[in-house]
């Protein structure tokens, strides 16, 4: 049951990540990167992390995605090129460099993920708790510092968007 | 395996009937609660006090003409109702509408009265359901190739993501003080009384008392995502026509509307079960059995009830904000206090005084 949920869930990925780079439609693009995150969140929750799944939803489907169709519906973009319309070095550039950056999740996934069949869907790892006390223990040099980053973006922005005095 | 699945079946079955059930009633509600505010009659001709008035609004929807204007997006257009009616009636599934001591019915266990009792996620399961509501503006108003409903779409979503930012924040507070993410936990959590003396322990420990900040913040932005007034600059009729369902007739509009109502229900049930104690009395220890399960869903409803009430009687007292004027206050006004409620509450349990 739970392989042809995740078989389902992970083709719906594939199926939309490719819709997503190659309809026309920007909103279409936008709505399909959607799907893709459900998709994800999906098999966060087959794999027992439940929170991480609302998290996905809440911040990427919620928010993010929302500004992206903002964005789009504000700048009013019609039909952009069709997919391979560019320069065949374009083309190979690309296909060059998500081979790479596959490779490399592949790699890493490989060495930090725990054994086939040691994350039992159902179990307690994926709740708020040991989440909280991972982030907030062993992990904290990097939480703080990630949150550092976001501060930096805030006051950039806000530099930014200011009004110039006269 | 089954006999779950069936359960979850029944249960989402009856889940959907009272959701859809509630809000003819709700119209009907709405329509003479203003009739009422303004001192009028409101709807009276059809069925005894009008109750009957909503049905034939049903008929008069159902029957009228399925209308596609030329020039839509028609995928688009025909998905942004389904987005908005799916969402509305997925959320309620980790709502505990009654106090349950592992009671059975014909040997099963009914597990709270939830649909899905092994979410441990509940109420953030809510947030990540509901903020998908906004899309459902959204394209609604871009589908439409209106300009009116393509403002209300870029104001809702502008609006939806401002407020859900406060709404969230001040829910952690409720979340810290009860240590965990599950609904019924918060209820069991405020039936205890708030201090421990002879006369005035009766005192409940509803969260609205130790965090009045999380609960003002929080009633405000449930009253911003359902898009009522005097929030309801998506739809603002006198600026906007009808904002983002301008162009939908018919059923369309119809799944628009009940979405605004179902979202309404939903909204009042968690301001019940975080702020207000759930299906819990003051002084009054819910018995055990099923007469306690009764009684509680009976509490709960009528705590539901009057938050709905409360609902339309804002709608029809207070004039709408202008939008920046709503922006001002989304950002300067209800971000910092949510944040405040938060650190307030992280104090106070530090102290251990919560």
């Amino acid at each position: 049951m739970v392989t042809y949920a995740f078989l389902v869930a992970a083709a719906m990925a594939i199926v939309f990540a490719i819709i997503a780079i190659a309809h026309r439609s920007p909103v279409i693009n936008v709505l399909s990167l959607v799907l893709v995150f459900f998709a994800l969140a999906a098999i966060f929750a087959l794999l027992g992390m439940d929170f991480l799944a609302a998290i996905q939803l809440i911040v990427y489907s919620g928010a993010i995605m929302v500004l992206f169709l903002f964005v789009v519906m504000l700048l009013n973009i019609g039909n952009v090129e069709r997919l391979g319309s560019g320069r065949p070095m374009q083309a190979g550039l690309g296909a060059i460099t998500a081979i790479a950056i596959g490779a490399v999740v592949v790699w890493a996934a490989s060495r930090l993920a725990p054994a086939l069949g040691s994350v039992v869907p159902g179990s307690e790892a994926g709740t708020a708790f040991p989440l909280g006390r991972a982030l907030l223990g062993s992990h904290l040099f990097a939480f703080e510092f990630v949150s550092l980053i976001l501060v930096a973006a805030i006051v950039g922005a806000v530099f930014l968007a200011r009004r110039e005095s006269r | 395996m089954w006999v779950e699945l069936a359960t979850i079946g029944i249960k989402l079955a009856i889940v959907i009937v009272i959701l859809l059930t509630t809000v003819p009633i709700m119209v009907w509600v709405e329509r003479r609660g203003s009739a009422l505010i303004q001192d009028r009659l409101g709807p009276n001709r059809v069925g005894p006090f009008g109750l009957l008035q909503p049905v034939v609004d049903a008929v008069k929807l159902i029957t009228k003409e399925n209308l596609v204007p030329a020039g839509v997006n028609p995928f688009l257009y025909v998905l942004a109702p389904v987005i908005a009616l799916t969402v509305a009636l997925t959320t309620f599934i980790v709502i505990p509408v009654g106090y349950d001591p592992g009671l059975t019915l014909f040997g099963y266990p009914i597990d709270g009265f939830l649909v899905a009792p092994n979410l441990n996620i509940g109420v953030l399961y809510i947030f990540a359901v509901a903020s998908l509501s906004v899309y459902s503006i959204v394209l609604a108003g871009w589908a439409s190739n209106n300009k009116y409903s393509l403002f209300g779409g870029i104001r809702a979503s502008a609006q939806m993501i401002s407020y859900e930012l406060a709404m969230t924040v001040s829910v952690v507070g409720v979340l810290m003080a009860t240590g965990s993410l599950r609904l019924d936990d918060v209820v069991l959590y405020q039936s205890a009384p708030l201090i421990s003396l002879p006369v005035i322990h009766y005192l409940p420990r509803w969260n609205v008392i130790p965090q009045f900040l999380g609960a003002i913040t929080f009633i405000v932005a449930a009253f911003a995502e359902t898009n009522r007034l005097p929030f309801d600059l998506p739809e603002a009729d006198s600026e906007l026509v009808a904002g983002y369902h301008t162009e939908y007739s018919s059923m369309k509009f119809a799944a628009f509307f009940m979405s605004e109502y179902i979202n309404m229900v939903t909204s009042a049930a968690l301001i019940t079960l975080l702020f207000f104690g759930g299906w819990t009395l003051p002084g009054f220890a819910t018995p055990h059995g099923w007469l306690g399960a009764i009684f509680s869903i009976a509490v709960f409803s009528v705590k539901v009830a009057f938050f709905l009430w409360f609902f339309v009687w804002v709608r029809w007292t207070l004039p709408r904000f202008r939008f920046d004027q709503l922006m001002g206050l989304g950002w300067k006004v209800m971000v910092p206090l949510s944040v405040l409620n938060f650190l307030w509450v992280g104090v106070a349990m530090a102290l251990g005084w919560i």
